[in-house]
């Protein structure tokens, strides 16, 4: 005979303000099977708690009701708190009154009976609860980390130098991200190459750290601690084992007029290139596109002059398959490109430049040798526009979120600016500074004060070119919106910061949510920063929004603590709330009938055949079998079981009938 | 928490504006793309984001200078302001509203005198005759603004391109246009 | 083939050249343009000025009667006027109970199936695949496509071309062998209903256009709307005294430089009616491209 004990929660005002919880625990002490109903003002407290666990010594409870928040809050505090006090964890359940009930309607009858409703439901499903046991699993001490940018490169450091061993898989043929291809950084002015480099070979030198370049993730299967992985190593058409590094190929190569990516296609590279000076690894790919033998058949000179025999045309993708037991989504971002924008001319005005663009052009290394020079004609511009919320905070183009880097980074572009072309004059249209961080706000005041930015506060509405200037009209909203007219000769766009190509599919691989912008969706946005919904996978950096490179870094180092708590285990343990196949005694053995519909529609591989044989030997029959450590639980195949043979454990067939039922019949 | 505020009528302009042309003017943050894409906003005594701005205090003295502005009746309903606006606010019916108030409070600044005039003599030619009558129009408006000079030179060298013509169309069923201006701007002034 | 028209008052008056150029090149192509029965005038920008509801019912009476006259497509070559129909029909469109309402003021049904062409639509839809048979002439010059607002403006409610650097007409140009330029001005104001109360306004905005257009080398303007070419034709002595200096840059309305391209008579389309004269002539002669020169470089292009 069930004896539960149903508990209400106030939780402080957010549930009792609109539902009368005095009401709700009266009506439910009537509930059949109720022997014990209160309501209490905060459940989750200590005292809240022992009220839970002593009511189940003195009542004798074999179920318990917490009818309070979401159990995505509190399900793991009210479930221990059964445990302690001698009942089975899965023998407590919680209905959710706040965010079911009291936020989303307002005080009346008509909630009060929702909220009895609701208890109701969860009284007549606990009664057929199960007493489960929780599954262990092994762990694999591996992290995957995708993406070789500074928040991959510094998550890859930290969980190898806690003794792990990782495998970092990088699209490009290099890391170093985004972050090399900065001249400076905001708010020290530090040059980006400087502090970043030593980190890329620290990455290519450290044992426990294995790295594919040029490479991406095909598929991701498994669970936490246990997925399996496969890579795709894209032919670079150079055998790295052989590579030197020397640059013979890359200097003789005859086709050298291609755009060139890390430049941003303000300068030409080879079809067989290196994509800047400080690559890691410092080996070539050909690129299959643009190479002329590819193309034509002929050419093959880098092979003639590579001594060290490396250049392999007929090299093929390879897929590699590691088993890591957490990975690490550090895959950045993108920035809009200046052809986004209608009213600055489609990006067909080539002194409009995004400000990825000046970086190159600011730094020693770029196309201009750190000089800031207009791509049209390489004169100095005199005169200079940065457009701040260019694409940001503009719900009309689809991004409605702020870039959140794009007030320093300007502020900085103003002062490298000032810094190389001293008799130049800057202006920055902007709609708010945004500058919180440590220095950051003494960092545009610089640029204001010392190196004479103007700032303009007002948004442009069209820049259009005549006799070789750029005509920017915007307005001044601290001078009655006047109109303000600029003749400049460049222009810098601060683009709206977006999700990089191919989060999406990467996203769908991995089985973890992304919003619609794109980016990778943190399990909670206070509590749980770096975590996925999915367990073992975690996101670091600007995969999850506009990021500056400090807090891209405390993402990283917070994922790579996340990690290394994980493989401190040698298993782990997980909520047995996993798919079973029914037995029967012999000569039924199960219900199952050997479909096998289950296997084709198991998004985790989870489902095998067993065979049932006799003394003999023979075969009986042969029924679906869900492996425990496989199954998520996700009740796919409970779905499309045309027998009823398969039930999820805590989420039984009966268990969600007489919670229907108890809503229906009452 | 479950409280709403939603439901409290809003009786400032901005609220009536809400509530009449479905336009929320708090969504405006005041970059001033619209005054710098307006062709007019020169002409104006409140640029299109300041209009916006002294709408979204609510202070009745703001609004006073709203409805006493020339800038609602300089307004060319060119849409630039909306086509370019990040925030989707749309202006020019926010501007259609805001005249027709000022009409129906007869707070109409004195400068635009001329456009109500024109507006009102343009109004007459269709309800008389069902279409525009161009010669009459400008005859009417002329004599309306007392600006007899202006355009005079114009007009015989229309007449000569055969661009003014001398008797007014008329359409047959006038009967049909006369109610719908009794049923729709007629109804409300009287 | 027949279509439903809609003239408007300005088509019937100041800008009858516009009308006559219409109606000469559907002539040429075989294509019946069919007036509204008893046709009333839009409201044009007085009407949604003074009221919405009499701004709304103006065009839903001729939309009422173009459907009872059982026309399924109505050209409006006005760009005022068929700004006015578009909206109205977005209106009605979605506010079911605006177009009862407003059904209820016109005394008649319109049910909202109209199909509304501007004219550059009428021309991508029922000419310029014709052109290539009948045109006699290269328009050989540098040319200024003007859009002005009403054309692509607002474009949730128009739906047609691009807001910022339109480009429909340069490709009809370009289709006449005409050289359109890439200019600053495409869709910036001319002053519209301005024109007879705020004149001055008018000369500044009208003359920032024809001064980009000038400066960059345009020897004509195309338009496809009877206001910016009465304001940027007739204003031409306001419009110099803005700008300070005299320019002759002729006003054409795409319809007419069509009719031009096709050989049709200068009067006919209406060419003397304007206050600039038109003096372009010295037209290339046309012959039909039988076969594209090199496949692959077109590509590119």
């Amino acid at each position: 005979m069930a004896r539960i004990g149903v508990f209400i929660c106030h939780c402080g005002e957010n549930i009792s303000a609109t539902v009368d919880c005095a009401k709700v625990a009266e009506a439910a002490a009537k509930f059949p099977g109720v022997v014990h109903s209160i309501d209490y003002k905060y459940m989750c407290s200590d005292p809240g708690q022992t009220l839970v666990g002593n009511a189940i010594k003195e009542h004798n409870l074999t179920g318990v009701v917490v009818s309070a928040c979401s159990p995505r809050m509190h399900e793991p505090t009210f479930r221990r708190a059964c445990a302690e006090a001698g009942l089975n964890p899965y023998q407590c359940e919680m209905a959710n009154l706040r965010e079911h009930c009291s936020w989303v309607h307002e005080r009346n009858e008509k909630t009060d009976d929702k909220a009895i409703d609701l208890v109701r439901m969860l009284v007549e499903k606990v009664k057929r609860n199960n007493a489960l046991q929780p599954i262990k699993v092994p762990v694999t001490k591996t992290a995957l980390v995708i993406g070789g940018g500074v928040a991959g490169i510094q998550a890859a450091l930290d969980i190898a130098n806690a003794g792990h061993k990782v495998i970092m898989v990088e699209r490009e043929p290099s890391i170093g991200g985004h972050m090399s291809q900065l001249s400076e950084t905001f708010p020290t002015l530090d040059c980006s190459q400087c502090i970043l480099t030593p980190r890329m070979v620290e990455v290519a030198q450290n044992p426990n750290i294995k790295l594919y370049t040029y490479a991406e993730i095909e598929s991701v299967e498994g669970f936490v601690g246990n997925f399996i992985v496969k890579i795709r190593k894209k032919a670079k058409s150079i055998d790295e084992s052989k590579c030197n590094g020397c640059g013979l190929c890359t200097t003789k190569c005859p086709n050298k007029k291609n755009p060139n990516e890390f430049e941003l296609g303000m300068a030409k590279r080879p079809a067989i290139y290196v994509p800047f000076p400080q690559a890691v690894p410092n080996i070539p790919v050909i690129d299959k596109t643009q190479c002329t033998y590819y193309k034509t058949g002929k050419c093959k000179i880098c092979e003639k002059v590579c001594q060290a025999n490396a250049i392999q045309f007929d090299q093929q993708d390879e897929i590699i398959e590691v088993p890591v037991g957490a990975i690490a989504i550090c895959t950045g971002f993108d920035i809009k490109k200046t052809d986004f924008f209608p009213e600055y001319g489609y990006g067909k005005h080539k002194d409009i430049i995004d400000g990825l663009q000046f970086e190159r052009l600011a730094s020693a290394s770029g196309p201009t040798a750190g000089e800031i020079r207009r791509p049209s004609d390489g004169q100095v511009p005199k005169k200079i526009v940065f457009v701040a919320c260019a694409g940001s905070r503009d719900p009309a183009k689809g991004i409605e979120y702020c870039s959140k880097i794009c007030c320093m980074y300007t502020a900085k572009h103003a002062i490298l600016y000032k810094h190389k072309v001293h008799d130049g004059t800057a202006y920055i249209f902007y709609m708010d500074i945004r500058a919180a961080g440590k220095n950051y706000d003494e960092f545009t005041r610089r640029a204001i004060e010392e190196d004479d930015a103007k700032y303009i506060r007002g948004r442009v509405s069209k820049i259009y070119e005549r006799d070789g200037k750029l005509i920017v009209v915007g307005a001044d909203t601290l001078m009655g919106a006047q109109t303000v007219e600029i003749e400049a000769d460049m222009v810098v766009l601060a683009t709206a910061g977006v999700a990089n190509q191919g989060a999406e599919k990467l996203a769908q691989i991995l089985h973890v949510s992304y919003d619609q912008h794109k980016f990778f969706s943190e399990a909670h946005p206070k509590l749980k920063p770096v975590e996925t919904n999915t367990a073992g996978i975690y996101l670091a950096g600007a995969c999850q929004s506009p990021k500056d490179i400090p807090e891209s870094v405390a993402a990283a180092s917070g994922v790579a603590g996340k990690i290394s708590c994980l493989f401190s285990n040698s298993e782990l343990t997980r909520e047995p709330l996993i798919a079973v196949v029914d037995r029967l005694a012999p000569p039924q053995y199960s219900s199952c009938t050997g479909c096998f519909m289950c296997q084709s529609v198991c998004p985790y591989n989870a489902i095998e055949r067993e065979e049932i044989k006799d003394r003999n030997g023979n075969l009986v029959k042969q029924l679906a079998f869900i492996n425990p450590g496989l199954c998520q639980g996700c009740g796919t195949c409970v779905a499309v079981c045309k027998s009823k043979s398969i039930d999820i454990e805590g989420y039984t067939n009966s268990q969600m009938y007489s919670e229907v039922d108890a809503l229906l019949n009452f | 928490m479950s409280d709403s505020h939603n439901h409290l009528i809003d009786n400032s302009l901005s609220g009536k504006i809400k509530q009449n042309v479905g336009v929320s003017l708090a969504r405006c943050y005041q970059c001033g793309k619209c005054s710098a894409g307006c062709p007019v906003s020169s002409d104006m005594d409140f640029p299109p984001s300041l209009l916006i701005r002294k709408l979204q205090t609510g202070l009745p003295e703001h609004e006073e200078e709203v409805l006493r502005s020339k800038s609602i009746w300089y307004c060319l309903t060119c849409e630039m302001c909306i086509s370019r606006c990040p925030m989707e606010v749309d202006i020019p019916p926010m501007m259609d509203y805001l005249r027709s108030e000022s009409l129906r409070l007869h707070k109409a600044n004195p400068a635009a005198k001329n456009i109500i005039k024109f507006h009102k003599a343009f109004l007459d030619s269709i309800e008389q005759t069902g279409r525009l009558y161009e010669m009459g129009l400008i005859v009417d408006y002329k004599a309306r603004a007392l600006n007899l000079i202006q355009d005079v030179a114009l007009a015989p060298s229309m007449f000569a391109k055969g661009k003014l013509k001398i008797m007014p169309e008329l359409i047959k069923n006038r009967k049909n246009i006369k109610q719908i201006f009794k049923k729709t701007i007629n109804k409300k002034q009287k | 083939m027949k279509l439903g028209f809609y003239p408007g008052c300005s088509l019937e008056g100041a800008s009858r050249e516009y009308n006559e150029s219409v109606m000469a090149i559907a002539e040429e192509m075989g294509i019946e343009l069919v007036s509204i029965p008893d046709w009333n005038c839009c409201g044009a920008t007085a009407a949604h000025n003074m009221d919405k509801e009499l701004s709304l019912s103006l065009p839903a009476r001729n939309l009422a009667l173009a459907e009872e006259a059982g026309l399924t497509e109505l050209v409006v070559p006005c760009a005022a006027c068929y700004s006015r129909f578009c909206a109205t029909q977005h209106e009605l469109k979605h506010d079911e109970n605006l177009h009862k309402k407003i059904n209820g003021i016109i005394e008649k049904e319109y049910k909202g199936n109209l199909r509304i062409l501007n004219v550059i639509q009428f021309i991508e839809e029922f000419i310029i695949d014709k052109l290539e048979d009948k045109m006699k002439f290269e328009i050989n010059k540098k040319v200024a496509c003007y859009y002005g607002c009403l054309l692509v403006r607002p474009n949730k409610v128009l739906n047609f071309d691009r807001t910022e650097d339109p480009q429909t007409m340069d490709a009809v140009m370009k289709k006449l062998g005409a050289d359109s330029i890439d200019w600053a001005f495409k869709t910036e104001c001319c002053g519209a209903g301005f024109s007879v109360s705020f004149t001055e306004t008018v000369g500044r905005l009208s003359g920032q256009i024809i001064e980009d257009a000038v400066h960059r080398g345009a020897e004509a303007m195309i338009v496809a709307c009877p206001m910016c070419h009465s304001n940027l034709d007739m204003r031409r002595p306001e419009i110099d005294k803005y700008n300070k200096k005299k320019s002759d840059m002729p006003i054409i309305y795409i319809t007419q430089a069509i009719g031009l391209a096709l050989g049709i008579d200068r009067k006919k389309l209406g060419l003397q009616r304007h206050f600039v004269p038109v003096k372009l002539n010295d037209f290339k002669p046309y012959t039909k491209k039988t076969e594209v020169e090199n496949p692959q470089k077109m590509e590119v292009e």
